[in-house]
């Protein structure tokens, strides 16, 4: 048994996880709120989002900065790096009505906002 | 500079805990510094593969690809500490023996060292490729000198590695017959919040829409982007605005280990009595 059960382990958790992300991938982003947002010169733009309550939305982020920024909010329970000159999308989960701030974790001072779910 | 040396320092730390804790549960079991090494150096040579590659590795999954190698990297190191708990369980009891009466470190057998590199690896994988894209923008920009960049980015690190050195330290002055006991639990509570951040990532990628709403937000009392919080959120997987989820698979994470480690020790102790009858 020795070295056969983290194999087994492994594949107890990969097998089942997969079937279920390819399940779930093919109903995914339905009736979303897709709001645009950029950086340039380390700030956002807007700088205040608004999103429906207790819908999912989507903020399709768009960096026209070169480097790099991290889009970090712990309020909205998010992090994702977008490369410079490039642009990701963050999925925001149903929020409850209030203000969640976030800000660009490379660029503190300058790059932040916040979600308003109203 | 400082700025830089804060960003750098806040994203090594997380990486230095992890290295503290495996070398300290790990202490008298021959060579281990070398395959801790050889983790730490694979893991700083992957963060600049993945940093390279970041916004294709982003396109990925329909641009969650980044979450979704995120939480990848989480679970291996979740499985891999949950291996090395039941190993440890099953040879700590020796290795402390032999430690403790010859005041040396103990072969035990090489291949599950193999698992002290890859968590040290995958500790330094994630949050390193951050600190590459961070450190790669601001020469980039060259707004601030090349100096400030390698100077603020060494002060960083070393900072990192401070901290791994302090919490190593602290543990090894725990007794080596209590050394273990101390180190599982903190192994299992360590593998128990990788698990919520796995889960964390794979929620933000929109793949598990259940129990996503806050269980309790304590993020007034002990914010988790202040210095305790942020020891707290890398030993011990605090999270001050978790998801029910989250908490599901902390708790089940912690409870599969703890169970795991436990049948193996009372096999292990069977035996022995066994064998001194």
């Amino acid at each position: 048994m020795r070295g056969v059960r983290p194999k087994r382990m492994g594949t107890a958790v990969a097998v089942p996880l997969v079937a279920w992300m390819l399940a779930v991938g093919t109903v995914r982003g339905d009736d979303l709120t897709v709001v645009a947002v950029t950086i340039r010169d380390h700030r956002f733009g807007p700088s205040e989002i608004h999103v429906p309550a207790g819908r999912p939305a989507r903020l399709d982020i768009t960096n026209q900065d070169p480097t790099a920024e991290e889009f970090d909010s712990p309020a909205l329970k998010v992090e994702k790096v977008i490369a410079g000159g490039k642009s990701g999308s963050v999925r925001i989960r149903p929020l409850e009505r209030g203000r969640y701030p976030f800000v660009g974790e490379y660029h503190e001072d300058t790059a932040k906002g916040e979600v308003v779910a109203d | 500079m400082l700025a830089t040396a804060l960003i750098v320092f806040r994203e090594m730390l997380e990486a230095g805990l992890v290295v503290g804790v495996v070398l300290a549960a790990t202490r008298g079991v021959r060579r281990r510094g070398a395959w801790a090494a050889l983790g730490v150096a694979a893991g700083v040579a992957g963060a600049g593969v993945v940093a390279a590659l970041a916004d294709r590795l982003a396109a990925l999954a329909q641009g969650t690809g980044q979450e979704l190698f995120n939480a990848a990297v989480l679970t291996l190191a979740v499985v891999m500490l949950a291996w090395h708990n039941t190993w440890m369980a099953k040879h700590g009891r020796e290795i402390a023996d032999r430690a403790s009466r010859l005041g040396a470190a103990v072969a035990a057998g090489e291949r599950p060292l193999i698992v002290v590199s890859v968590i040290c690896g995958v500790a330094l994988l994630r949050e390193g490729a951050e600190v590459v894209l961070f450190l790669y923008g601001i020469a980039v920009s060259g707004r601030t000198g090349t100096n400030t960049m390698v100077v603020g980015g060494a002060i960083g690190l070393l900072g990192g590695a401070l901290v791994s050195t302090l919490l190593y330290l602290g543990l090894t002055a725990v007794p080596v017959r209590k050394l273990f006991a101390v180190t599982s639990t903190l192994i299992t509570l360590l593998a128990a919040g990788l698990a919520a951040q796995a889960v964390a990532f794979v929620q933000q990628s929109g793949y598990l829409e259940v129990w996503t709403s806050t269980a309790w937000d304590s993020s007034r009392w002990l914010p988790e982007d202040g210095l305790p919080g942020r020891v707290l959120h890398a030993l011990v997987g605090y999270t001050d605005r978790p998801s029910g989820a989250q908490i599901v698979v902390y708790l089940a994470v912690l409870l599969v280990i703890a169970g795991l480690t436990r049948v193996v020790r009372s096999r292990v102790l069977g035996a022995a009595g066994r064998a001194a009858a």
